[in-house]
């Protein structure tokens, strides 16, 4: 049915394919893993024509295909439900499913108000979902409005539907319809990509399961066969403590203490603390409420109530001004539309949290400057031509490590690191571990959000995991492991 | 993101491929538009034997000062993403509150100054504040306040012009010193003054910052509200610096002066480089963005070209310019 091969795919400073393939039957539900960064989202960005590769050969029902654009997929009958859902709010559900092929009278592109709410009405009846065709898409919950992505993505009748990360925002009831709809297309005939991290889905659902790992393949095995340990030392592929040379660091005092922290819609009743030279780990799924406790601490959005104490002391956060002032630094989790001034220079990339140090009488000290980049740069090996490079040409884990030089800079003793390693090839990973490791021994407080397990295992001194805005349950480094975090992030075991 | 991907793709190709080639590309690139206003004076010296003597020249900068003022402000508004529709109004406004108290033997000169200075700075914070605080789009509040402060002009003069100023006074935008025009040397120490808060002091990185990526800015502490406060004002204050240039220059407060003003400088802003995607621009720039301007409408003039075709040829070169320096923002 689909057959790729050979697809490499290469980014400034990543290989983010190197020659992968992934053959897919008719009829048959084909689970792709991988952990984050592995490519699974190039290589299907790559099938629906985002990205177009560097080589490789893509046969879709005996034809070679080569796409430009989405509607070329569309056309061929290659669809996908998006892990991220992006509905257009003030219109109807009806009006979002047929977005872009309304049934219109003729050239004027008047629409038929009223097949477009039948044919919606017929699709749900089909697929037994129960929402009104004419509510707004804002008026969903989030778990209806996966329901309608997916009833989208099968509106189109096509031959392959890939599904990123589907049952992430819906609860057991709504995974069950949706299996459900699942086994009537396969016995349709339909194809089905399925991207998941849920390890117990794999057995309830597919049929086959490839996985890639740092953008290269691994193997396609049948999924009935296949062992949860397998499965693992497929994705990870390497001992755990080869990247992750954690150094023993004495722990000392509580830097940072959070007490009771709530805000509403968020998350509610979240404490945790973090001592000096200790890395605390956050786990959870996502949308958990991990990057918004964070945020709030760091005074972005503050709480609605809950208490923050810094080296004991009760602190007031109403600004990230406040929290800069209170000796923390966060490092966000999109470095892109919240890290990066794309259009400026490395060297302004990094000065800017610690300017007031480099001002005196209201001009800038720019041979200072100049020397503590260079300096910082060098330490952390930042890979550019100079310092005066427009940051938008480094590649992603030079421009993570010129982001992490910014809050170094400064100096802070509380850092909060939101995915350090998102995005990033696995030599700038370590590094970048190297480097965590390092703070801690110089004493920082570090907190750690990762939604790659290994990761927060193999950081961590210890574990927060949160579920659903609330914290479930906290394990030290020892009693820490993949099976029980997972348990605590999905809600299935509460300890707190 | 998949454009942009691409983007740094072809970058790294041809730092591979040819690195003299880059450096030619980066050298237009960079001074492109001198390039072509070197190429425009040079044309209009071959069609007119009266374009290139220094009296022309000194006319076509001294014509070119008021806008040029105004567009250095209006440059450091649009690198935070900016944008200011309000100048030419408040030139008006300022204009005729100036020479309200420019006649002959009333104040002394400081006076009209100082409340050119401070009006055209409380509009520019009043543009400021609203924009930060009441977080409303600056195209829309600047366009409010481009509405009120020309109505306030009418309703003060009710609509006549204000004459009889003083030589004091007039001197400001007639007079010379050592064979240049005043308002070349205003125009000249605003650009200077402008350049070093631009690249010299804290100030300039954060509004680079905040037009780079807003949201970066405030965690990386940076108070962009008052930030943007400061830019607003100071583009404000170069509005009334302008406004007393032009009173100065014409003899008399004019309610109906500075129409359209606003948009010649933001033409000059962006045909100088400065992108209303924010983050990028030079004050350099946009002071050569405006001389193109000026040397186009001197040398049509001199050329006796229509002022009808002249408003058509002006429209295609701002779109032209702006054509090629996304063109060159994509190949870089």
């Amino acid at each position: 049915m689909l057959e790729m091969l050979n697809i490499t795919k290469e980014f400034p400073g990543v290989k983010a394919l190197d020659n992968v393939q992934l053959k897919v039957k008719k009829g048959t539900v084909h689970a792709l893993m991988g952990e984050n960064g592995a490519g699974k989202s190039t290589l299907m960005k790559i099938l629906i024509g985002i990205y177009t590769p560097d080589s490789g050969t893509i046969r879709f029902d005996g034809e070679e295909l080569k796409f430009s654009n989405i509607k070329n997929a569309l056309d061929k009958g290659i669809s996908m439900i998006h892990q991220e859902l992006s509905p257009i709010p003030n219109m109807t559900v009806a009006e979002n499913i047929f977005l872009g092929r309304e049934p219109s009278y003729g050239f004027t592109g008047w629409v038929k108000t009223k097949e477009l709410e039948e044919k919606t009405r017929q699709l749900f009846e089909r697929l037994e979902i129960n929402i009104d065709p004419n509510a707004k898409m804002v008026d969903l919950s989030i778990a209806n409005t996966q329901m309608v992505e997916i009833a989208k993505a099968i509106s189109y009748n096509s031959k392959l539907i890939i599904m990123d990360e589907p049952t992430s925002a819906i609860t057991e009831k709504e995974v069950n319809h949706l299996f459900k709809i699942i086994r009537s297309l396969k016995k349709e005939g339909v194809s089905i990509i399925y991207i998941t991290h849920k390890m117990d889905e794999l057995s309830q659902i597919t049929d086959e399961v490839t996985v890639l790992r740092d953008g290269k393949y691994v193997g396609t095995k049948p999924s009935a066969r296949i062992t949860k340990d397998e499965l693992i030392e497929m994705m990870v592929g390497r001992e755990l403590n080869q990247i992750f040379n954690k150094k023993t660091v004495e722990i000392k005092e509580v830097a940072l203490s959070v007490k009771n922290l709530s805000k509403k819609g968020k998350f509610e009743n979240v404490s945790f603390e973090v001592r000096k030279g200790e890395i605390l780990g956050f786990a959870g799924l996502m949308g958990s409420g991990r990057t918004e406790v964070l945020e709030s601490v760091f005074g972005i959005t503050p709480p609605d109530s809950g208490e923050i104490y810094i080296n004991g002391e009760k602190a007031n956060i109403r600004s990230t001004r406040d929290a800069i002032k209170y000796g923390m630094g966060l490092l966000t989790e999109d470095r892109k539309s919240t890290g990066l001034f794309l259009p400026l220079s490395v060297q302004d990339n990094m000065i800017t949290v610690n300017i007031d140090q480099y001002t005196k009488g209201g001009f800038l000290n720019l041979k200072k400057i100049e020397d503590n980049c260079k300096m910082l740069s060098d330490q952390l090996a930042i890979k550019t031509p100079s310092l005066n490079q427009i940051i938008k040409y480094l590649s992603g884990g030079n421009q993570q490590k010129a982001l992490i030089a910014r809050w170094l800079l400064r100096d802070p003793d509380i850092l909060f690191l939101d995915e350090p390693t998102r995005g990033i090839d696995v030599g700038a990973k370590s590094e970048i571990y190297n480097l965590i490791f390092d703070l801690a021994k110089k004493g920082k407080a570090i907190v750690v959000i990762s939604s790659e397990l290994p990761e927060v295992l193999g950081l961590s001194d210890r574990i927060v995991v949160m579920h659903e805005g609330r914290k479930t349950g906290e394990l030290s480094r020892e009693e820490a492991t993949q099976e029980k975090i997972m348990q605590l992030a999905t809600g299935e075991l509460v300890t707190t | 993101m998949s454009s942009q991907v691409s983007v740094v793709n072809k970058h790294e190709k041809s730092k591979v491929s040819s690195s003299s080639r880059e450096k030619v590309s980066r050298i237009l690139n960079r001074y492109g538009m001198l390039f072509i206003l070197i190429a425009l004076i040079i044309l209009m010296s071959i069609l007119s034997p009266t374009f290139f003597t220094t009296g022309n020249l000194l006319n076509i900068v001294r014509q070119m000062s008021v806008v040029g003022i105004v567009a250095i402000g209006v440059t450091i508004v649009i690198i935070t993403t900016g944008i200011d529709l309000s100048s030419g109004s408040v030139i008006a406004l300022v204009s005729v509150v100036v020479a309200s108290f420019a006649h002959p033997d009333t104040y002394p000169l400081i006076v009209p100054i100082a409340i050119g200075l401070g009006l055209g700075l409380l509009t520019g914070v009043i543009n400021g504040t609203i924009i930060s605080k009441a977080q409303i789009a600056p195209f829309i509040v600047t366009l409010g306040m481009m509405t009120a402060a020309r109505g306030a002009a009418l309703l003060i003069t009710d609509g006549r012009p204000v004459g009889n100023l003083s030589d004091s006074f007039k001197f400001i935008g007639q007079g010379d010193v050592l064979g240049i025009p005043v308002p070349i040397i205003i125009f000249g120490f605003v650009g200077l003054i402008s350049y070093i808060l631009l690249n010299k002091t804290k100030f300039g990185k954060y509004v680079y910052a905040i037009g780079g990526n807003e949201q970066a800015a405030i965690i990386a502490g940076v108070n962009v509200d008052k930030y943007k406060i400061f830019v607003y004002g100071y583009a404000g204050l170069l509005s009334g610096i302008a406004g007393i240039i032009l009173t100065s220059r014409i003899s008399s407060g004019q309610p109906t002066a500075g129409v359209m003003y606003e948009l010649d400088a933001i033409a000059a802003a962006v045909i100088g480089g400065t992108s209303l995607a924010g983050g990028i621009g030079t004050i350099g720039g946009t002071i050569i963005g405006a001389l193109i301007i000026g040397v186009m409408n001197n040398g049509l003039d001199l050329l006796n070209v229509s002022p009808y075709w002249q408003q058509i040829l002006k429209g295609a070169i701002i779109t032209v310019a702006v054509f090629i320096d996304s063109r060159k923002n994509k190949k870089s």
